[in-house]
């Protein structure tokens, strides 16, 4: 009998609590994928406004005043917070890939660091955008 | 692309590189440059390099997207059909930036 590996009817975790509570490194982790996925809207967002910042002075201008906008402003740092958090837990991926941090001590500190680091980017992003 | 494990998963550490240094890049530019206004920003996109480095970093997003995007389809994803119609999805939003951006840069 040849076995599917992503339809067959293995039993399923019902214990709910331990689905929901994760350690603090997988929390990273899932973060990382849940940012990834709404970068594939944030980098369409992007596209648009490189498009608006080329085409003329006056539609420059015009992005100058959509960006004023509370919501198209906090939907820019939205994405952008999404960014910086993508890229700070990236760049822990690849210094793991080099062998720095896989230990558990190290994978508990690494996303520890991963929140502090993309915390304050984000807040810093958040002055820049708002000033 | 999904053939593959090792050739996918060197494509997301090495398009991962070019858009970390590519952002790291861009908000230098932005810190180093606080009243941007639109000669400037054109002027900024004027030399070649500046429009190589951005159609390698669009490339890049797309390739990165990709095998980020299929990875998440087949762990999350169980019927065949719901996975066959993200994947779809994603290819041709993936395909449509890719024509649009490459249109951006042109204009630039």
């Amino acid at each position: 009998m040849q076995i599917d590996p992503v339809n067959n009817k293995r039993p399923v975790n019902l214990d709910l609590p331990t689905v929901v509570r994760q350690p603090f490194p997988a929390l990273i982790s899932i973060t990382h994928r849940v940012s990834g996925v709404f970068l594939l809207v944030g980098v369409g967002f992007l596209l648009y406004l490189l498009q608006e910042s080329f085409s003329s002075p006056s539609s420059f201008a015009e992005l100058q005043s959509l960006l004023d906008g509370v919501g198209v402003r906090l939907f820019l740092w939205l994405v952008v917070s999404a960014l910086l958090y993508h890229w700070v837990a990236g760049v822990r991926h690849l210094l793991m890939d080099i062998g720095v941090g896989e230990t558990l001590r190290g994978g508990r500190f690494g996303a520890m660091a991963v929140a502090a680091i993309s915390a304050v980017l984000i807040a810093l992003a958040g002055v820049w955008i708002w000033s | 692309m999904g053939r593959n494990g090792v050739a996918d998963w060197l494509v997301q550490r090495l398009t991962a590189v070019v858009l970390g240094v590519y952002t790291l890049w861009f908000v230098g530019v932005l810190l180093c440059t606080p009243d941007m206004d639109y000669a400037a920003w054109r002027g900024l996109f004027a030399p070649l390099w500046v429009k190589g480095f951005s159609l390698l970093a669009l490339l890049s997003v797309v390739a990165h997207a990709w095998v980020g995007l299929w990875t998440v389809s087949t762990d999350y994803f169980r019927p065949t059909w719901l996975r066959l119609v993200f994947q779809l999805t994603c290819a041709l939003v993936l395909g449509y930036y890719l024509l649009w951006g490459i249109q951006i840069l042109r204009s630039a």
